[in-house]
């Protein structure tokens, strides 16, 4: 089995998939190593679905927007898999006086970027979804986003990539980038197995950053438990995508008939860290209480599963995209803060493009790896 | 500790059997023929054929039919189903209303008053 490759791709998410995905497409030879027994056992298939523009850092948003434009609406087709999108907008929600001073701050921040979104009253709010609560008194609504199965999406990059040629490895755990004659070169696994490329994309989710130390690039970035559940079928409700405010829940029905939601107990950055991402006894409760306010009618829904997954906290909550200065052959792709999966193809794309090209669409420079400082 | 696997080795070529038209996954109506098919689309691991075809997903969340997929997913590999790792299982253990679950702070308050 050779161990070389133009491209080695570190992590087998949705990240590393759809980049050896665009890269086999344009006929470079990939290799993609996956820690895990399974492609995709990290975030990508943990995630709540959300293909969402609203709500995000104006830094990123062009990148997700780019991503809406010219991906998501054709992706079943081209990864000939059922990726479940549906585009019929996003309510972000708001009860309190508070809530409209958030979602309306975000709101004018994504208007200046050029993003469709406005304020709508909780009477608008309930004319685009009938089963929402009485409590809510505004929302802000972004019609062009939307929702996608995070798990078929990510074996479906898999998929095609691997039809194209590109090869993927599971199990081989990855644990030094070394440099050949100043230029990155190695990639060695706990196996004793070797890699070899001329590029070494580095998309390992929170892992990344153990891995960018052994060539001296340092990344802050902290994992962090999120977690979400899902229901029994329901009959078919509303389409959109939802969130709330204060963030305390999101989610929405599948094309299955079930509900997921995702969300959060507060107590996120401070849960056990036993090497796998276990459920906390108050998170699905607390999420559970958090949609029966907002939707009476689902308190008698079942929960039929519940499951947790590490997020990769970047300290200012954007992702890390591009290459280093330091270490040629390096391209980063990682720190995407529990919002990588809408951006997922806009930004697997434009790192293919990167390499291939030298060039991207978006300007990927607010992405940098060397934009952290100090704060005095 | 995970295992090195190559998911380009080559597999015997998919044949198309009588049976494909089987149903194996009863709550989510997913036959042998997917199944099958699937390998052959590179989902080598009981947790990536759950994943992508929602096997074992459904109502009975895989306790009927775990042993079968597996069963038909080892022989298309040419391994014996002991390879292969079962897909996780998830709390909770049978399907809850959310406003039972929801309940879990005020009955911790509860348990409080009590003492
Ligand atoms: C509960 C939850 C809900 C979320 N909801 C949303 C949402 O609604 N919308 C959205 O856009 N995003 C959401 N996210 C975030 C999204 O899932 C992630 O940002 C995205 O999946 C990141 O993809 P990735 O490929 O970078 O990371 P991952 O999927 O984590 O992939 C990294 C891979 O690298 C592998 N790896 C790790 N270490 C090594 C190593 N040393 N060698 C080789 N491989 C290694 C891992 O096994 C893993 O498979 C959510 C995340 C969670 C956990």
């Amino acid at each position: 089995m050779s161990k070389t490759a133009e491209v080695i791709v570190i992590g087998g998410g949705i990240i590393g998939c759809a980049v050896s995905y665009y890269l086999a497409k344009k006929g470079v030879s990939v290799l993609c190593l996956e820690g895990s027994d399974h492609i995709g056992n990290g975030g990508s298939s943990r995630n709540g679905g959300g293909v969402r523009q609203s709500g995000r850092d104006p830094r990123e948003l062009p990148l997700v927007m780019y991503g809406i434009r010219h991906f998501w609406k054709t992706l079943s087709e081209e990864l000939e898999t059922d990726c479940e999108y549906h585009q019929d907008g996003n309510l972000r929600l708001g009860k309190t006086e508070k809530h409209r001073e958030i979602l309306t701050g975000l709101t004018e921040r994504a208007v200046k970027v050029g993003l469709d979104v406005r304020m709508i009253d909780g009477d608008e709010v309930r004319r685009i979804n009938p089963y929402l609560s009485e409590e809510v008194t505004c929302a802000s609504w972004c019609p062009t986003d939307g929702h996608a199965n995070p798990l078929t999406t990510t074996l479906g990059y898999y998929k095609t990539a691997r039809k194209l040629g590109a090869r993927f490895i599971t199990g081989e755990h990855v644990v030094e980038l070394k440099k050949i004659k100043g230029v990155l070169r190695k990639v060695v696994c706990a196996s004793g197995n070797v890699y070899e490329g001329e590029t070494v994309v580095l998309a390992a989710g929170y892992a990344s950053r153990k891995i960018a130390e052994t060539v001296g690039i340092d990344i802050p970035m902290q994992s962090a438990m999120l977690e979400a559940l899902v229901t029994e079928a329901q009959p078919q409700m509303f389409d959109q995508m939802l969130g709330t405010a204060e963030a305390d829940f999101y989610g929405h029905q599948t094309k299955h008939g079930s509900f997921v939601f995702g969300g959060s107990s507060g107590l996120e950055d401070f849960t056990k860290d036993n090497g796998t991402p276990v459920c906390y006894a108050k998170t699905a409760p607390c999420i559970c209480r958090g949609i029966i306010k907002y939707f009476p009618n689902l308190a008698d829904a079942k929960i039929v599963r519940t499951w947790a997954g590490w997020m990769d906290k970047c300290a200012d909550g954007v992702p890390v995209l591009g290459k280093v200065g330091e270490v040629p052959g390096l391209v980063l792709a990682c720190g995407f803060t529990g919002h990588g999966f809408g951006i997922a193809p806009a930004a697997a794309h434009q790192l293919a493009e990167l390499i291939t090209t030298g060039r991207t669409d978006v300007d990927l420079h607010d992405l940098r790896y060397d934009r952290f400082h100090a704060k005095i | 500790m995970n295992t090195v696997n190559d998911r380009s080795r080559e597999l015997a070529p998919f044949v198309p059997s009588p049976d494909d038209d089987m149903l194996i996954c009863r709550c989510e109506e997913i036959t042998k023929g997917e199944i099958r098919k699937a390998v052959h689309e590179g989902m080598w691991t009981m947790t990536e054929i759950r994943r992508y075809l929602r096997t074992g997903m459904g109502l009975c969340q895989g306790q009927t039919c775990a042993k079968l997929v597996k069963a038909i997913v080892a022989r298309e590999l040419g391994v014996s189903p002991a390879e292969l790792e079962p897909a996780t299982s998830r709390a909770p253990m049978r399907p809850i209303e959310m406003r039972i679950f929801a309940n879990e702070a005020n009955e911790a308050k509860e348990g409080q008053d009590d003492e």
